[in-house]
């Protein structure tokens, strides 16, 4: 086999024992993928009738009240499911690096690469599965998307693509974070920027410096493009700066994350 | 026991510092193919240090070492493909069953889907595994995942075996089990440089013993040479009543008499030529001997001839 055969076997094989890990751990998925349905509870049976009323009926998607409020708030809490989700890989990657085994990995002839590929694709695996789940249980709510098909390929693809990041940001925090405790909180600012964001409210509503934050973070372009992908909202440049943001953010972290790996010296 | 033959593995001046502290000060070693090679120190001593850098895992800062022909900085995917490692710490996947953590071994050596199950019951069933093949290692206790372990380094048929401390924290009876698995692994012609605070393990298992101690080869050798090279080497002379006891005591200045015992403890290394002296003596002085035992000091009084300190100490 050659170099690039060896590469992709190896990376399969460390793509099993991920998802076979996450399997083991299925509580560690539930408490992530509970966080945003609870999120999602909360914010439309609490404070929906309240929060429908600050929205125009075109960011609503026709509808109005509490349905018209999870219309808007679905996107959201999709990509808010994609960041609690990360935190697991972040714990994931750092009790793998504190374990024994990475050293067996190290010793061994193959693919360097391989193990992180491994955490990465499970990981995107988990989120989607997450996402899937909290995408089914706001259709059951009573979410309408009115995408078609090109627009759900669109919404999918740009939803992976943003886990994609968020995942590679996540491993590098899980690398660079000394224990696992760490590890469970670095990330957790990220489950925070929908908030500081349009997720939840139009961002017009903010504060002057809240809003100059919400204008300019990943989070807002990227709820704003999946929104008028699933419900027709206006969609505009923000689909550019998602793509960019998502793109930047992968590549930062993988290189973070790469040299991280390497440099991994412990006494 | 082969004392020559190609060398599995070279070690020359391999120096390595954390920060201020010095870990390895030099340190030259030969280990030859197909033998035990035992590195003995205390605690701290650089051992673990000196098999992380041998494995590839961490960089020496200075000196050169070649692991089964390769070159340890020139082709360190050669000393991978030639290596197996089993340190301290359990390498092994708390989460994954026994066998899957076989099976992942022998997906990553590529060994095919044939081979890789014959290969994972074979080792399964050596090790005494097979019942607990199904549960997750977290369940298993410190004996099974260490045989595990070694288990695991075996699935790619390493030439050179790195066994950090492959006993420490062992019962008494998971460590005379993990002894015979050792000897077993030699008898099929592969290396073993072994690390160990404990002089018996090495006495047992070693062809050739290292003694490191602080970053430093401090002594070198076979077991019994470095026993033999030890002041405190003594014939032990046993006597039925007191006044041959004194008699013989005598007979020779620097010997130790233990009056309520009845034992005389002439030094010297019990060699041929000194025996039929000393024995000469004491028949030319007619004096009855019990018995004659010859006592060559055991590895503790090694360690503690060559470093200063017992390493009873340095664990406490």
């Amino acid at each position: 086999m050659s170099t690039l055969a060896y590469t992709v076997s190896d990376s399969a094989t460390m793509l099993r024992r991920s998802l076979r890990r996450l399997q083991r751990y299925p509580s560690l998925t539930l408490l992530l993928v509970g966080l945003p349905i609870v999120f999602l509870l909360m914010f439309v049976y609490v404070f929906g009738g309240q929060l429908s009323h600050g929205l125009s009926s075109a960011y609503a998607a026709g509808h109005t009240g509490r349905a018209g409020y999870l219309n808007y708030v679905t996107p959201g809490v999709l990509l808010m499911t994609v960041a609690a989700a990360v935190q697991g890989t972040a714990i994931v990657v750092a009790m793998d690096m504190t374990g024994g085994i990475i050293d067996r990995f190290r010793t061994m002839a193959i693919a360097r690469s391989a193990v992180l590929t491994g955490h990465v694709l499970a990981a995107l695996i988990q989120s989607l599965v997450g996402i899937g789940i909290v995408l089914g249980v706001a259709i059951a709510l009573g979410f309408r998307p009115t995408a078609d098909f090109i627009h759900w390929l669109a919404a999918v693809g740009l939803l992976g693509l943003f886990a994609f990041a968020l995942i590679w940001l996540a491993t590098a925090l899980g690398l660079a974070a000394k224990s696992v405790e760490t590890a469970s909180n670095t990330p957790m600012f990220l489950t925070f920027l929908p908030f500081l964001g349009s997720g939840f409210v139009l961002i017009a509503s903010l504060p002057t410096g809240l809003r100059q934050f919400a204008h300019y973070q990943p989070f807002t372009p990227t709820t704003e493009t999946l929104r008028g992908l699933l419900t027709g909202t206006p969609i505009g440049n923000y689909a550019l700066i998602a793509v960019a943001w998502s793109i930047g953010i992968a590549l930062v972290s993988y290189l973070w994350a790469r040299r991280l790996y390497t440099n991994t010296r412990s006494t | 026991m082969r004392t020559t033959g190609r060398a599995a593995v070279v070690v020359t001046a391999v120096q390595k510092r954390f920060g201020e502290t010095v870990v390895l000060d030099g340190v030259d070693l030969t280990v030859i193919e197909g033998t035990v090679f035992a590195l003995l120190g205390p605690n701290g001593a650089g051992k673990t240090t000196l098999v992380r850098i041998l494995s590839t895992l961490v960089p020496a800062d200075s000196g050169d070492a070649r692991v089964a022909g390769h070159d340890l900085l020139g082709d360190p995917d050669g000393v991978r493909s030639s290596i197996g490692v089993t340190g301290q710490f359990s390498a092994v996947d708390d989460l994954l069953t026994g066998r899957e953590n076989l099976q992942l071994m022998a997906d990553l050596n590529h060994l095919g889907r044939i081979a890789g199950r014959a290969r994972v019951d074979d080792l399964l069933d050596r090790f005494g595994l097979m019942d607990a093949a199904a549960k997750p290692v977290s369940t298993y206790s410190g004996g099974m995942r260490r045989r595990l372990d070694l288990a695991m380094t075996l699935v790619g048929s390493p030439q050179v075996i790195f066994l950090d401390e492959p006993t420490t924290g062992l019962d008494p009876r998971s460590r005379r089990q993990m002894w015979n698995d050792i000897r077993e692994l030699v008898t099929g012609g592969v290396t073993i440089f072994l690390t160990t605070q404990y002089l018996d393990e090495a006495d047992e298992l070693a062809d050739r013993i290292a003694v490191l101690d602080r970053g430093r080869i401090v002594a070198e050798g076979t077991p019994d040479e470095l026993k033999r090279r030890l002041p405190g080497g003594h014939v032990r002379l046993q006597f039925a009543e007191p006044p041959a006891l004194r008699a013989a005591a005598a007979l020779f200045d620097d010997a130790t008499a233990d009056e309520e015992q009845l034992v005389l403890r002439v030094p010297g290394s019990g060699d041929v030529a000194s025996l039929r002296q000393l024995l000469t003596k004491l028949d030319e002085a007619q004096i009855a001997v019990a018995e004659l035992s010859i006592h060559s000091p055991d590895l503790d009084d090694v360690f503690f001839a060559v470093t200063g300190q017992s390493t009873l100490e340095e664990a406490a």
